[in-house]
């Protein structure tokens, strides 16, 4: 941009899902040791915001970097529509592999996200409650 | 480098529209936004300013008088004001969140004497917001 400046879109998300944070690669002693009572067998739930963050030129005919009909509708198909209402260890494919923490949930939101065709994705946070948040920028942050 | 944030609230009002286009595909573009009366969002604004603390009195910048350039260049100059009509620096523009953004920047950087602005971030709404930044600082 010729005047030095970076804009970025920031537009905020919810979904509600349940999970259970269990290894396999661990006894079950260790899983409660290390999960507590995340462990729990019957999973729980949580309210989850995703913030989302897209950077890059600000169309002058529309003042826009991406317009939020384009936006929202590819969160939605690609994120919300998926997880909202689901529990996530058996309904989202890569939790079948990993344990669905926030981390790697952030991590899984980034990868369906980064291919959005109209801007850059900058950054998926991801707030599990109000009190803890993650966020991940891609493997160059 | 230590990172201050101050917020200020303020409350206007806007529509887009853009001349050049018809009416069809304003419409198409810009949704109920293209609503010829406008509509108003209370705004919330966070300005980040970095800098290292003076060793006499602890501060980035005195926080008052950060305060005062932020009344004086954006309350007095957008608080219940129509942004089509009533703000110089955004004839011409759209007024979405990231012209409104880049405003908000232009008119700041300047001003800010003491450290340097870092960032803006405009919410127009608590689930929509814009940054702005000089190319190269991290958002952060």
């Amino acid at each position: 941009m010729s005047d030095g400046l970076k804009i970025e879109l920031g537009r905020r998300y919810q979904f509600s899902a349940s999970h259970r944070l269990h290894s396999d690669q661990l006894s079950d002693e260790e899983n409660r040791r290390v999960y507590g009572k995340c462990n729990n067998p019957y999973g729980h739930g949580h309210n989850y915001t995703v913030e989302v963050r897209v950077s890059g030129n600000v169309d002058p005919a529309t003042g826009m970097i991406a317009n939020l009909v384009d936006l929202d509708g590819f969160v939605e198909r690609e994120v919300l529509e998926p997880f909202d209402h689901k529990l996530l260890n058996a309904e989202v494919a890569a939790f079948r592999e990993s344990v669905p923490t926030t981390e790697n949930l952030c991590k899984e939101i980034y990868r369906r996200l980064k291919h959005f065709p109209k801007a850059k994705l900058e950054c998926v946070r991801v707030e599990e409650t109000s009190n803890n948040a993650f966020e991940y920028a891609g493997e160059e942050f | 480098m230590v990172y201050l944030t101050r917020k200020l609230e303020f409350s206007a009002s806007h529509l887009y529209n853009n001349p050049a286009l018809s009416a069809e595909e304003n419409k198409r573009i810009f949704g109920k936004c293209n609503n010829p009366h406008g509509h108003g969002h209370n705004y919330t604004l966070e300005v980040t300013v970095a800098g290292e603390p003076d060793p006499v009195t602890g501060m980035v910048l005195d926080l008052k008088e950060l305060k005062e350039i932020l009344d004086r260049e954006i309350t007095q100059r957008m608080d219940h004001r129509f942004l089509n009509y009533e703000v110089e620096e955004l004839k011409g523009q759209i007024p979405t969140c990231e012209n409104i953004a880049r405003v908000i920047w232009n008119l700041l950087e300047p001003k800010i004497r003491k450290g340097r602005l870092y960032k803006v971030r405009l919410y127009e709404t608590p689930e929509l917001f814009a940054e702005c930044y000089r190319n190269g600082a991290q958002g952060a």
